[in-house]
């Protein structure tokens, strides 16, 4: 069938399109079931395209032109989580001070374990560089990663490797850590995972969803800012 | 219809977010700023989201996730990129994103707790 597929391309976007949403919807399946953290249906699903491809010969490019119609909507989706926020107002307002705390600590502890895990397990500064920004949402990420020096396709892989990741630890983390407060778990996986991190929470709470979101767009700010300056002495790592 | 009226809102927000992003250089992508924007908009006019923004915005981030699996897909194809590399890759992953999140989560809670 596979094979009949290729032979007749014009079938090829539709086939990658119904082929996405399909694994993912038997990704939230497979995880309604088990209730295990790994079984992770943005994992799930990319794992099954991935060797799908891989199998039948079908390029990425090609599997693309379906594929963009979703990939789009990452646009809308991310300004829709002003919705969120906007109805989370007063809480944030009244937790604006541990909310800049958390985030400037949270960024600073990633950029100097990304870099210095990389190093101390002899891994070159080209990685280390690559690695400091990962937890930002993949375009500021890229954005950071050029300016820092490091290699914005890495990057890419890690920003997305490390979204499944906070997606795959957020509930477990936060449960064995004892922390149960809806909008530090939202900013939590926001600031660590960014939108895929944010995926696992938003349809938890409102508020997780409202901070989540919000974590993605300030960490992405001042690891922005900060990134530069802590670099200038990690070099010497 | 609100549905759809919702729907091309984000999508000139997201575009206003693209325009500024671009012309003033800003290194935020266009959807966050779009993002903020709309937030701003929300809370300038002192107003709740409709009912219609509500759905709209909820049945999008509901399944987030799927969004992500397109680029995700893209990212596999580079992983050959990393043989070399796997140890100090997959440990940095792995500890920098449990810490990032562990701190954040912990000041957070803590905090908040004692202001409240």
């Amino acid at each position: 069938m596979m094979h009949s597929l290729a032979i007749s391309p014009g079938l090829l976007p539709l086939f990658a399109l119904t082929f996405t949403v399909g694994t993912y919807l038997l990704g939230v399946e497979i995880q309604k079931r088990l209730r295990h953290p790994l079984a992770n249906p943005v994992l799930i699903a990319i794992v099954l395209i991935g060797t799908t491809l891989h199998f039948t010969h079908i390029s990425y490019a090609d599997y693309f032109t379906g594929a963009q119609f979703i990939h789009f909507l990452l646009g809308p989706a991310t300004v829709a989580l002003a919705i969120p926020l906007v109805r989370s107002l007063e809480h944030m307002r009244r937790s604006l001070v541990p909310m800049f705390a958390a985030l400037t600590a949270g960024s600073v502890a990633g950029i100097l374990s990304g870099y210095l895990v990389v190093r101390a397990l002899g891994g070159n500064q080209l990685i280390a560089l690559s690695m400091l920004p990962k937890s930002l949402t993949t375009p500021i990420a890229i954005g950071v990663a050029n300016r820092i020096g490091g290699v914005p396709s890495l990057t890419a892989v890690f920003a997305i490797a490390g979204g499944i990741l906070a997606a795959i630890c957020i509930d477990p983390v936060t449960k064995a850590l004892k922390l149960h407060d809806p909008a530090a778990r939202g900013l939590a996986a926001g600031t660590s995972g960014s939108g895929i991190g944010a995926s696992q929470v938003i349809p938890q709470h409102t508020l997780s969803a409202a901070f989540a979101g919000v974590a993605i767009g300030l960490n992405g700010l001042i690891t922005a800012v900060l990134a530069p300056i802590l670099v200038a002495w990690l070099r010497r790592f | 219809m609100p549905i759809l009226q919702s729907f091309f809102v984000l999508l000139l927000f997201q575009l206003a977010g693209e325009a500024i992003s671009r012309a003033a250089r800003i290194p935020i992508p266009g959807p966050v700023l779009g993002m903020g924007l709309l937030a701003v908009f929300y809370i300038v006019r002192k107003k709740e989201p409709g009912q219609g923004m509500q759905k709209t915005a909820n049945g999008l981030l509901s399944w987030l996730g799927l969004l992500f699996v397109p680029a995700g897909t893209g990212v596999v194809a580079n992983m050959a990129l990393l043989r070399a590399a796997w140890l100090p890759v997959s440990v940095a992953l792995i500890v920098s994103t449990l810490l990032t999140m562990a701190v954040t989560a912990w000041i957070m809670q803590r905090f908040s707790r004692r202001a409240a």
